[in-house]
């Protein structure tokens, strides 16, 4: 393992693995935040070489977090399968990455790959991918998993319906939904962010959700995104209707600890939704992750963010999930600085994401404190599609009222799937045919008009 | 639904009729050459204002199966609602809506206070140890604290332990302390002199976080600190203002031993009224020696 390469007569020396790894990344200001950025264009470089030259081997030995210490890590390096590992462990990341990206590796075979990686090597071959070799990358890796319906198969693309309310007035989240639906959004889930995150407000709004799409009969499956304890009680003690489970997660147990969760927490709410949960199954959990929120909690271990961001991915995948979404630009300018670093990380969270074999999405979104603006994030959006992401966020306008940020509209979904092709889930696109609000894949006169909910 | 409701959807309508006229007229097939130029002249008039637009009133959806059933369930919803498509794309009227009021926000965000108006409230200024606009945004750490003039004009300039000090910052709003501070400090510095409560020397921070209060209360040793900051805008506004209260602050406390009051500018709590419901919370923070969750209001 050689640490120390020379750029332009220049040496540059790394002190270790951790090092290289936070300074081969892409320009982050939480990278810098956290003071383990590269301090120039060069060195970055000079640790992207270094970087490429290490083994798979070299990169599973050393964990963002040690073993002992962790759970995140124990749930990484336990699922790893070690004969599959073996057909990968002396490869560079220079000539990993080859070959993900060769004619001859196909998807399948990047899927069994999957399982004999860790996310330190999942993000550490994302560091020596551009912007297009992510999407390159990620086109060739098809997901599927199964809740009511099937997300990720080829030639789909889905949205999630997120009709936020200020107050969770069942009035206005009923407003909201039927205007998402009506434009062909809300195949990946119908999913809240609640404000009164209480037992009982939970429950009611899965009840409304439950009944409507009942009432309808919309092939989609419903969430309330509230901590995991509150949905299970939710269910248990108010009769409420389960079937995705959310849950927000970190990539190191510290992490997960400031979200007031761990692994066992997660797998109990698990087996209570397979087992009591309405839903067909059997991909029934919701994660949502997001560059940054470790160093925000402190929980990074001095690594860097786009590392603890894989690692989520590694920990979500033993609980197969049905969605995971990286809320890639929520958590502000200090982590994110711009247009560009949300780009860049939401290309590379989608791509790390299918690369550890999980069914992944992407909430494209900004704050007002960010330089960013709807063009950048449909942009955004628009390079995700190409890339084969399984789904982005609905939400009226893009602007989300409740939770003061912009993301994508109800609109997008829509016309992205114009602009490439591609259509909703299977049952689901034969249900806006019915309904009248789509026709061959394109919208009708009629989508757009709520109001043909309140038919009786 | 009442007679009032009513007229206001009917004006609604109404509205958007009149544009849709208007919209029309602009749009008028094409002339001969002479014509054309008549058209090309600069008249008089001006267009209205997109960002008055009641976006709970509009309704752009064209030929909706139930208008009055569907404008009556978007009253609960504040957001962009019943916005009609161009394809699979946006009207162009709500598209610029959107857009104004992003930009409002980014105004906010990015300008500075006018020094002046600073000035002209009676307030001296001090700086975090941010430099500038981006080291502000992206260094939350270094806009908790203050620097090194900072610390010198405070202890040269401020009442040592006062009961109260108060200070306004910038904080993710420049237009929330324009729109706010004057109605806010008047009310409060009211309600405290009424209520008998000394309150220290007041001035203004730039490039603040919140928790530099913190910081503030160790220096002045007041028994009281409260920030009037601007929040991070929205869209649906973009001069939204808080006010954070700690009974003795010390630097590294934890977060929930601030008291907030928020969600104050026109639209919400009205500014003035804001500073006299503070000045009660703090004359109760003062009373029981404690704040945030410490305090059961």
């Amino acid at each position: 393992m050689i640490l120390k390469t020379k750029l332009f007569g220049h040496t540059y020396e790394f002190g270790s693995v951790r090092e290289v790894m936070a300074k081969a990344n892409e320009e982050k200001s939480g990278d810098k935040l956290a003071g383990i950025a590269a301090e120039s264009a060069e060195e970055r470089v000079a640790a992207k070489y270094v970087l490429s030259n290490l083994t798979l081997n070299d990169l599973r030995n050393n964990p963002a977090v040690p073993y002992e210490e962790d759970e995140v890590t124990r749930i990484i390096q336990d699922d790893v399968n070690e004969s599959i590992f073996g057909e990968h462990k002396n490869k560079t990341v220079a000539e990993f990455r080859e070959w993900l990206l060769d004619i001859e590796t196909s998807g399948d075979m990047i899927k069994r790959a999957s399982r004999g990686i860790t996310s330190e090597i999942v993000s550490g071959v994302a560091k020596l991918m551009s912007n297009l070799d992510l999407v390159y990358g990620a086109k060739k890796i098809e997901i599927t998993a199964h809740c009511n319906t099937t997300i990720g198969k080829e030639g789909t693309f889905s949205a999630r319906l997120q009709p936020n309310n200020t107050t969770d007035d069942p009035k206005g989240i009923l407003a909201s939904t039927m205007e998402g639906f009506s434009l062909g959004c809300g195949d990946a889930v119908l999913g809240l962010n609640p404000v009164d995150d209480s037992v009982e407000s939970v429950a009611r709004i899965l009840k409304q959700f439950y009944e409507f799409r009942n009432k309808w009969e919309i092939p989609t499956q419903i969430c309330v995104l509230a901590h995991v304890t509150t949905q299970i009680e939710a269910a248990k003690k108010l009769d409420a209707p389960i079937e995705l489970v959310f849950q927000s997660i970190a990539g190191s147990q510290k992490g997960n600890e400031a979200f007031g969760i761990d692994a066992n927490m997660i797998e109990e709410a698990r087996q209570y939704a397979l087992k009591e949960g309405k839903a067909d199954g059997p991909n029934v959990m919701y994660f949502e992750t997001g560059q940054g929120s470790e160093l925000s909690s402190e929980a990074h271990n001095d690594w860097d963010q786009l590392t603890m961001e894989a690692r989520c991915y590694g920990f979500a995948k033993r609980y197969n999930p049905f969605l995971v979404n990286t809320v890639v630009g929520f958590i502000g300018p200090e982590y994110l600085y711009d247009s560009k670093q949300v780009i860049r990380a939401g290309l590379e969270d989608h791509f790390m994401g299918k690369l550890t074999g999980i069914s992944m999405g992407c909430d494209a979104c900004y704050t007002n404190h960010m330089k960013a603006d709807q063009n950048d994030i449909e942009n955004l959006a628009t390079l995700l599609v190409a890339a084969g992401c399984n789904y982005i966020m609905g939400v009226p306008q893009g602007d989300d009222c409740m939770l003061m940020y912009q993301c994508t509209g109800y609109h997008e979904a829509a016309a992205l799937r114009e602009v490439f092709g591609l259509r909703p889930i299977e049952e689901f696109d034969r249900w806006l045919e019915k309904m009248g609000f789509s026709k061959d894949g394109k919208l009708t006169p009629l989508a757009g008009d709520a109001s043909v909910f309140l038919r009786k | 639904m009442d007679t009032k409701e009513l007229r206001a959807i009917i004006e609604g309508v109404l509205a958007e009729m009149n544009l849709d006229a208007a919209q029309q007229t602009t749009s008028e097939p094409v002339g001969t050459e002479a014509t054309k130029a008549v058209a090309c002249e600069i008249t008089d008039g001006c267009l209205d204002d997109i960002t008055a637009i009641d976006i709970k009133q509009q309704y752009l959806v064209k030929e909706p199966y139930d208008r009055e059933g569907f404008l009556e369930l978007k009253q609960f919803a504040p957001c962009r609602l019943g916005i009609g498509k161009a394809g699979a794309r946006y009207n162009t009227l709500p598209q610029l809506m959107f857009r104004a009021a992003h930009s409002a926000a980014q105004d906010a965000v990015f300008s500075d206070v006018d020094q002046n108006f600073v000035d002209s409230l009676g307030l001296f200024t001090i700086r975090s140890r941010c430099e500038n606009k981006d080291i502000y945004l992206t260094r939350p750490d270094l806009g908790r604290r203050l620097n090194e003039e900072a610390v010198a004009a405070v202890k040269e300039k401020c009442e040592k332990n006062p009961q109260v000090q108060i200070f306004v910052s910038d904080g993710l709003s420049s237009a929330a302390v324009a729109a706010n501070t004057k109605d806010v400090l008047a009310g409060l510095l009211q309600g405290l002199k009424s209520s008998g409560i000394k309150v220290g020397t007041p001035f203004f921070l730039k490039y603040g976080r919140v928790g530099a209060m913190d910081e503030i209360s160790e220096i002045t040793g007041a028994d009281v600190t409260c920030v009037l900051i601007g929040e991070r805008p929205g869209l649906i506004t973009a001069t939204s203002m808080s006010a954070y209260i700690a009974y003795k602050g010390t630097i590294g406390m934890p977060e929930a031993r601030r008291t907030v009051v928020s969600n104050i500018h026109s639209a919400g709590t009205i500014p003035a009224e804001a500073g006299a419901h503070i000045a009660e919370i703090i004359k109760t923070i003062l009373e029981k020696k404690a704040s945030g969750t410490d305090l059961k209001l």
